[in-house]
């Protein structure tokens, strides 16, 4: 059993996160591939199939600035946010499905349940998606979201953040994270990043970068996201090794 | 290759409340058409599956994603033009039920049942969970060789069962997290770790 596999995530229950408690699985999930050792489950559904390179964003849908615009600009900070999508050992993963939402610069989400008091922005969606290139690289352009309340405690804030939700060739590279920003001082009060394993929680920070950042035009912050599975199909082994 | 020499995962996240923002963006007005929806298109027997996802406390969630994958009706996955995924939310419909319109599957292999893998998200969740949806109608289930692994008194949980309905062939598949009627989640094979 990997340990290091088994601290990256959260657990299913975090008491301090409420909503966790019932929802939750409340056994332990069964292992396919020691139910059945005469048949692996590397024939089954969940990795035969390749879902990398099957889906196509239409061309302005990775610019937040753009996507949504009704006459005129979102307002805020614009950010580039860019970085790689890896596999664990360090192979690029191209043609994975990187898709994106998070709340606008007052920290609104353009959605029915979001009941917090404050404006929305006419030209600003808060959702975008792009498909990474030959070298695992994906790329938007957005507005830095603001921090928001919610009811998980009394004067509960969530930490600027931008969802992420990743898709690459097997189910078992299948990733649903969330990006935060160094130095958010709401970090240490959040039970959904207090959830993450103190050694793995650091990963979810992206990391201020001036060469990504245009000038005059958008400040740039690079988040890599390393995905479980080594890439390695059992049609294709190459570059597996390197 | 070992985890040793691995790079560290990037940690899970729960989706949150407002996911169907960025991943059924469609719903919402802006730019960004339907990439995933919750309908897959193929060889074989149309079929609609619908269910709801039930919390520790009984009662339906109604801010749950759920991601269906599967083969076409000939049991393949990779069919010229088809892909078996879609997803759908618990968030549409009044009684929030959850809805697909799909082919029924046939069986990757001689001897197994059809199934489809189907991945469980929600707003209180920090990771996500597999299941399988087999189909309560399927003689092959009792050759299975995962499904009759299974501890018995927990098999009942993954069957969808056909019920009446005016159009398609249709099915009903609920989600129970915990309790008595918990469904049986699935880890996946890692081909690194273990
Ligand atoms: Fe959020």
């Amino acid at each position: 059993m990997s340990g290091k596999r088994r601290s990256a995530h959260p657990p299913y229950t975090y008491p301090d996160y409420k909503s966790s408690i019932l929802r939750g699985p409340g056994r332990d999930p069964i292992d396919l591939d020691r139910l059945d050792a005469k048949h692996p489950s590397s024939m089954g559904v969940e990795s035969g199939v390749l879902l990398a390179g099957r889906f196509r964003p239409g061309e302005l849908d990775h610019d937040l600035t753009r996507n949504a615009r009704r006459g005129g600009e979102p307002l805020g900070e614009r950010l580039v946010v860019s970085g790689r999508v890896l596999d664990e050992c360090g192979n690029p993963a191209p043609g994975v499905l990187v898709e994106i939402w998070q709340a606008n610069a007052a920290g609104r989400y353009l959605h029915k349940a979001d009941e917090h008091d404050a404006p929305v922005d006419p030209n600003f969606l808060g959702a975008g998606r792009c498909v990474t290139d030959r070298e695992g690289c994906y790329r938007f352009c957005t507005i830095q979201p603001g921090a928001y309340p919610w009811k998980n405690h009394h004067n509960a804030w969530r930490p600027r953040h931008i969802h992420f939700s990743v898709i690459g060739d097997s189910l078992v590279s299948r990733l649903v994270t969330q990006m935060y920003f160094p130095g958010d001082p709401l970090l240490d009060f959040d039970p959904i990043f207090e959830s993450v394993p103190d050694a793995a929680r650091s990963r979810l920070i992206a990391r201020f970068d001036l060469g990504l950042t245009q000038p005059e035009f958008a400040l740039g912050y690079h988040f890599d996201i390393v995905v479980a599975g080594s890439g390695a199909t059992p049609r294709d082994n190459h570059g597996s090794g390197k | 290759m070992n985890d040793e020499t691995g790079l560290p995962l990037t940690p899970s996240q729960t989706v949150g409340p407002y996911f169907t923002l960025g991943l059924t963006p469609e719903k919402h007005e802006s730019g960004l058409g339907p990439l995933i929806t919750n309908e897959i298109r193929g060889e074989g027997e149309p079929i609609t599956i619908h269910g709801k996802v039930f919390d520790g406390a009984g009662e339906p969630v109604n801010d749950a994603m759920l991601e269906i994958i599967q083969a076409d009706g000939n049991g393949r996955l990779d069919a010229p033009g088809f892909t078996g995924f879609a997803r759908a939310g618990t968030g549409d419909a009044v009684d929030n039920s959850y809805r697909f319109t799909t082919v029924k599957p046939g069986p990757l292999g001689k001897g197994e049942a059809p199934y489809i893998c189907m991945i469980v998200f929600m707003r209180g969740m920090l990771l996500h969970t597999f299941t399988r949806i087999y189909f309560a109608d399927e003689a092959a289930n009792a050759n299975d060789p995962v499904f009759i692994r299974l501890p018995e008194h927990r098999r009942e949980s993954l069957l969808a069962r056909h019920v009446e309905s005016v159009d398609a062939v249709s099915y009903e598949f609920n989600v129970h997290m915990q309790g008595d009627r918990e469904t049986v989640f699935f880890k996946l094979p890692h081909p690194i770790a273990d």
